[in-house]
């Protein structure tokens, strides 16, 4: 086993097949600032959906997909891509603006968002669209599944990642615990990420009243190691992403503390726009805002 | 003459299955939830050590791990008591496995079904799990009666790319069936023909339902026996026949007879030939004892099929 200096081992690197020129922290922000118009437009147009839990996510997701994930959106199945998996499934309007954006299909589907006859549906269905790696809406189960990805990537000498993303809320699900103990056990730190959008809100209202958490106690205490940051700051979470590629036998969770419903005042820390769709004015404020950049 | 094949638990079939796919390429890993000893499935773990895993006691885990296999092209086999999977994991079943890309290729064999787990009690005895399968919509639901059927059947889903779930028991019963047997998924199979009533059964009942059908035939009743292993897809015609050809049926499980085989012929004769139907199962929770007492306890003898038979033919007009 040999260890290359981003952190894959194990078997030779096939080269990134979509060339990206390194991108700038400016030229990032600009793109996560055309994922927030997108979400916001999405919940819009729909009347439905959660833009809180995708607006938080938004820098985790942009510095990922153009700087760390290897992938190829014009070959999205291909079997040594890594993977991303959205264990938050409700966070659709995220996942589909990225990937959109990334190039995986046209920003057009997007308006379709939870029609009849769309394949972006509320909540991800494996397959639907290039680049939806799991179903999920019913929470706790990404990080199992990606668990059979890894074993499975083990037992073909594959060499991918696959990172995870939660939510601190989907903590709360006892089978995060089950595949979190299972990921050191089976020795898959090499192989595995996870991400946590630490935004301290769920459904019914601030996590700290719902089901009190510590996420990073929790995780170190399964043995993994644990990343904080800034999930705003995009330096700072293209940083945080690094140190987690860096093989070691510890998994890595990146555990990025964020703002729900971030970029956009009125949902910002507001367990309201969990999921709720903002309304005409609402809307005309929230892209005002979003083009003014984060303050 | 040969010998009669010894009595063997159907869910002794589950590793030499195993085993089978793989010699004929097929690409399976399999996963336990520390319960191999008597799934069997630290039998295959041993020979290949590389495709099989124990996940702990975490049957949720289990499925996901399970599903990311199938994704990636493997056919994953997952193994518990049939009270724990799909039980503790249903929901694991239905979004990671049922609902993507319409079904993934994961193979549930839930081993120690129904009421015969004997001395563990209700809490072991499953007696909805084939219940909660048959919701799960792209999933076959297989309840072999022997070794040789369990053997093939868990074969026959192992060749397949479609979920499923096959139900194994845990005592040692006789032989039905020797190699010259062919299990088709969705066929079901005729043991003995008969005119005046049809006895409907899968897995260990369907033992019971022959020694049935030869207490009838004593007091000059005709009683056909038919081995429906599999209750989805179930076997229509196999249904419409019995219906058509014998004018009175009694369905017999080791089950509720809320959902259960029952539950899936008495909806093909409702929408083919109505027919008076008489359903012998288990709706209460059990208690601990000897398998084959808690047969006599929960009424799945002889006796209980041969008087509903005799119940259901005096129904015919």
């Amino acid at each position: 086993m040999h260890l290359t200096g981003n952190g894959r081992c194990r078997y030779p690197l096939f080269p990134m097949p979509t060339s990206l020129a390194p991108a700038s922290i400016a030229e990032l922000t600009q793109v996560a600032q055309r994922v927030r118009v997108h979400i916001v437009n999405m919940v819009f147009r729909a009347q439905s959906g959660h833009p809180g839990g995708s607006l938080s996510a938004v820098e985790l997701g942009v510095s990922l997909f153009w700087k760390h994930l290897r992938c190829d959106p014009a070959n999205p199945d291909w079997p040594d891509r890594d993977r991303f998996i959205l264990s938050k499934g409700h966070a659709t309007p995220f996942l589909y603006s990225v990937l959109a954006e990334r190039g995986y299909f046209s920003p057009e589907l997007l308006d379709g968002f939870r029609t009849l006859g769309s394949p972006l549906q509320g909540h991800p269905s494996m397959g639907a669209a290039p680049g939806v790696e799991m179903s999920s809406g019913s929470l706790g189960q990404g990080l199992s599944f990606a668990i059979g990805h890894a074993l499975s990537g083990r037992l073909d000498r594959r060499d991918f990642h696959c990172w995870v993303m939660m939510g601190d809320g989907e903590l709360n699900e006892g089978q995060v615990w089950e595949a979190a103990m299972a990921v050191p056990h089976f020795g898959l730190g090499d192989r595995i990420i996870a991400i946590v959008d630490r935004n301290g809100i769920q459904n019914d209202g601030f996590a700290d009243t719902i089901m009190r958490t510590n996420p990073p106690a929790m995780w170190a205490g399964f043995g993994w190691k644990v990343i904080e940051c800034d999930g705003h700051d995009m330096a700072a979470v293209d940083q945080a992403l690094s140190e987690a590629e860096r093989a070691e036998e510890r998994p890595r969770v990146v555990v990025a503390h964020t703002v729900k419903g971030r970029g956009v005042s009125f949902m910002e820390n507001n367990p309201g726009f969990h999921g709720k769709a903002p309304t005409t004015d609402q809307l005309a404020q929230a892209l005002t805002e979003i083009a003014g950049g984060l303050r | 003459m040969t010998a009669a094949p010894p009595a063997a638990a159907t869910r002794e079939a589950y590793p030499v299955a195993l085993l089978e796919l793989v010699e004929q390429g097929i690409d399976v890993v399999a996963l336990d939830a520390d319960l191999s000893v008597s799934t069997m499935g630290y039998q295959f773990g041993e020979k290949h050590p590389d495709r099989w895993h124990t996940v702990g006691v975490a049957e949720a885990n289990m499925v996901g791990i399970a599903a990311g296999f199938a994704a990636n092209g493997k056919t994953a086999f997952i193994a518990s008591f049939a009270s724990f999977l799909p039980g503790r994991c249903f929901d694991q079943l239905r979004t990671s496995v049922a609902q993507p890309r319409g079904g993934l290729n994961v193979k549930c064999v839930a081993s120690h079904g129904g009421v015969t787990v004997g001395e563990d009690g209700m809490s072991a005895q499953a007696i909805e799990d084939v219940a909660l399968a048959t919701t799960l919509i792209p999933f076959d639901v297989i309840v072999p009666a022997d070794f040789e059927s369990a053997r093939q059947a868990i074969v026959a889903v192992g060749k397949t790319t479609r979920p499923a779930y096959v139900r194994t028991g845990r005592p040692k019963v006789a032989a039905l069936y020797d190699s010259a047997y062919r299990f088709e998924i969705g066929r079901a199979h005729v043991l003995r023909p008969g005119t005046d009533v049809t006895l409907i059964a899968c897995g260990i009942l369907v033992g019971i339902a022959v020694e049935a059908a030869a207490q009838l035939a004593a007091e000059g009743v005709s009683a056909r026996v038919l081995d429906m292993a599999t209750i989805k897809p179930i076997d229509r015609e196999a249904v419409l026949a019995a219906a058509r050809e014998t004018g009175a049926i009694v369905t017999a499980e080791e089950h509720q007879t809320h959902g259960g085989l029952g539950t899936a012929v008495a909806r093909v004769l409702a929408e083919t030939v109505p027919t008076p139907i008489a359903f012998v199962g288990v709706d209460r929770y059990g208690t601990s004892g000897k398998w084959d007492q808690l047969l006599g306890y929960f009424e799945l003898t002889p006796a209980r099929l041969a008087a509903a038979a005799r119940e259901v033919i005096a129904r015919k007009r």
